[in-house]
């Protein structure tokens, strides 16, 4: 399997974690082993960003952390929050997510073209969380986003890949990694995004809420794996009619 | 300036009544199977019919709430600042005619009231006050909020209902989320228990949402007091407010709290008895309407019954509460605006969150993230 390339760094796994749902700090250091994800979303509202031994910092240990901007409204909130992360966690990468909409988490396209561009500007590897939108995704390429993150579905919904007709835009045009986040409910979505040509997926609820979170995050590491070598090895087409033996058309040559 | 008043006088309590008491099972049925449901299935979901159901909305609820929430509960703490109140409430403890010597905290309570809570772990925080404009007015609220906003992540508020400008004015000092609970929707019963000050204003309270909404709040509590009317109108108000708030301010977050009236200096018995089923009825139908919402429970209810509902749909307990200004550190024997039910301490209330498999989140959210550089002008 091929090696993941953001920005400066190179990923062998293709699964990156989020980390708000689980019921234990323990529950999500397991499940992060279990993953191999070497690469996790923390929010930054979430991190006690006074503490020395914050329990989600140490849950994550010596994972790639990616903090994120969950529960920000605009693309100056935004801005200040990454300098904030960048400051008290000694890290440049961002996950940039800008959803004024409490209810359904739906990004700003507005509001995150605005705010990549200028943390961008600012040193930051961002990679912002957005809609399905083929347009919104290379607009942002161009502003020198490290990614772009559509989503496949809600937030949390375990819906699947309800974009896929847009995610197969957004892959065939996009030149910088697409890492499908939201709505990947089962393995089964991940493997079938992976199959689709996505460079990574990024799963929380479907791992934290499982009855069994650890080997939920390792059938999620199989799937992606699978799904990306499917991807890899050129599956064949899809064809709706059988392929006649005696073609119509053998005359001409006879 | 168009508001909830224009949707609620559209609205009859009687009406809503009949309609809610005469749901059958076919209705709540109806209502269970489906993925987005509506205010008529809520009806439905708080009718007496619906009681032979609640197994299945226990389930459910409990499941939508993880998949939205995940397995934490978020804890917090009320701060009373006073307990001053030119109201005359039926009900509440701080009632003006209540003749009890009053308090309001000076900073340097204020100071440490702070660190008590803090030493016990608290970095959301709900500052509480009675009604008295006078003392305990905005400027009162600029300096409390100016002198703590650092020691907190999440700050609430629960005091009077303010003007759209007087919010405005306490956002960028801090101020995250106001809780402003109708009390009841049954507008001849609230001018009864609501004789005196500027709480009988009906309608300056229902507007409050409004207000807040306009200016630009990150989040808003919604509530009855049960116990003052029949429970499942009321739960049928603040639903129905629910939904219009989230179509007209679809940035702010909202949170729906459930008090059971409780025992008071010079108190006032219940007139509409809410048992826990009920109770748990009532939770388990605010979730299945609305899977994103926050449902907050409180000390009021006794150590038992939270032990097992909190894993029914609730998103936020409060912990080790006194609802006397200076109860943690300052003023123990204050007069207090009810006596809570669970008393245990909050390391109590975390090893119980934990053994049931759920994670006790201290803080989610972070004063620093809001107007970044408003704020800092305003300090």
């Amino acid at each position: 399997m091929e090696n993941l390339q953001i920005a400066d760094r190179t990923f062998h796994s293709r699964l990156i974690l989020g980390s708000g749902k689980f019921s234990s700090a323990k529950l999500m250091r397991d499940s992060i082993q279990a993953s191999g994800t070497e690469l996790v979303t923390v929010a930054l509202k979430r991190v006690d960003m006074q503490s020395q031994n914050d329990s989600m910092l140490e849950a994550v240990g010596e994972v790639g952390l990616l903090p994120n901007t969950s529960g920000v409204r605009t693309a100056s909130e935004a801005v200040f929050a990454a300098e904030l992360a960048r400051e008290a966690l000694q890290t440049n990468w961002l996950k940039l997510e800008i959803h004024p909409d409490p209810k359904y988490l739906l990004p700003d396209p507005v509001e995150t073209l605005k705010a990549a561009e200028e943390l961008v500007k600012k040193g930051f590897i961002v990679m912002p969380y957005i809609h399905a939108d083929p347009v919104l995704c290379k607009r942002l390429e161009e502003v020198g986003v490290a990614c772009v993150m559509p989503l496949g579905a809600p937030i949390g919904s375990n819906k699947g890949l309800k974009t896929a007709d847009f995610l197969e835009i957004i892959i065939e045009q996009s030149q910088v990694p697409v890492v499908v986040d939201a709505g990947i409910g089962a393995p089964s979505h991940a493997a079938a995004a992976m199959e689709m040509g996505a460079d990574a997926v990024l799963v929380n609820t479907a791992i934290a809420v499982a009855q069994d979170p650890v080997n939920m995050a390792l059938a999620f590491k199989l799937a992606v794996e699978a799904g990306r070598m499917a991807f890899e090895s050129k599956l064949g087409a899809v064809s709706h009619a059988a392929s006649a033996s005696s073609p119509l058309t053998s005359f001409v040559d006879a | 300036m168009p508001s909830f008043k224009d949707t609620f006088l559209k609205y009859d309590w009687n009406q809503i009544k009949h309609d809610i008491y005469t749901k059958q099972p076919a209705d709540v049925e109806r209502a269970l199977v489906k993925t987005h449901r509506n205010l008529e299935d809520f009806k439905a979901l708080i009718s007496p019919a619906a009681d032979a159901y609640l197994e299945d909305m226990a389930r459910q609820s409990k499941a939508l709430t993880l998949q939205r929430f995940g397995n934490n509960i978020q804890l917090f703490a009320p701060m009373y600042l006073s307990n001053e109140c030119q109201n005359i409430c039926t009900y509440c403890g701080f009632s003006l005619g209540n003749k009890l010597p009053r308090k309001t905290l000076n900073p340097n309570e204020i100071d440490r009231e702070v660190a008590a809570l803090q030493s016990m772990g608290f970095k959301h925080i709900l500052l509480v006050t009675g009604e008295a404009n006078k003392t305990v007015g905005l400027e009162y609220f600029k300096k409390v909020l100016r002198q703590i906003r650092s020691d907190f992540a999440h700050i609430s508020m629960e005091v009077q209902p303010l003007d759209e400008d007087e919010y405005r004015q306490l956002i960028p000092l801090g101020l995250h989320a106001v809780l402003v609970y109708q009390e009841t929707y049954h507008q001849k019963d609230y001018a009864r228990h609501h004789p005196k000050g500027k709480k009988s204003n009906f309608f300056y309270r229902l507007e409050t949402p409004d207000r807040l909404g306009r200016a630009g709040v990150h989040k808003m509590g919604l509530g009855v007091l049960i116990g003052l009317e029949d429970w499942r109108v009321d739960s049928f108000y603040v639903a129905l407010h629910l939904k219009y708030l989230e179509q007209t301010y679809w940035r702010t977050k909202y949170s729906i709290s459930f008090p059971r009236l409780r025992p008071f200096s010079g108190g006032l018995d219940p007139k509409v008895e809410m048992t826990d089923r009920q109770l748990v009825q009532q939770i388990t139908a605010y979730r299945l309407l609305n899977p994103d919402v926050e449902l907050s429970l409180s000390t009021r209810e006794k150590t038992s019954f939270r032990d097992h509902v909190f894993q029914l749909g609730i998103t936020s307990m409060s912990a080790g509460s006194k609802t006397n200004p200076g109860g943690y550190a300052t003023a123990p024997e204050s007069l207090e605006q009810f006596e809570i039910s669970d008393e245990r301490s909050p390391s109590e209330i975390v090893a119980l969150i934990k053994s049931k498999g759920y994670e006790p989140v201290w803080k989610d959210w972070d004063v620093a993230l809001e107007h970044g550089e408003i704020r800092t002008e305003a300090i």
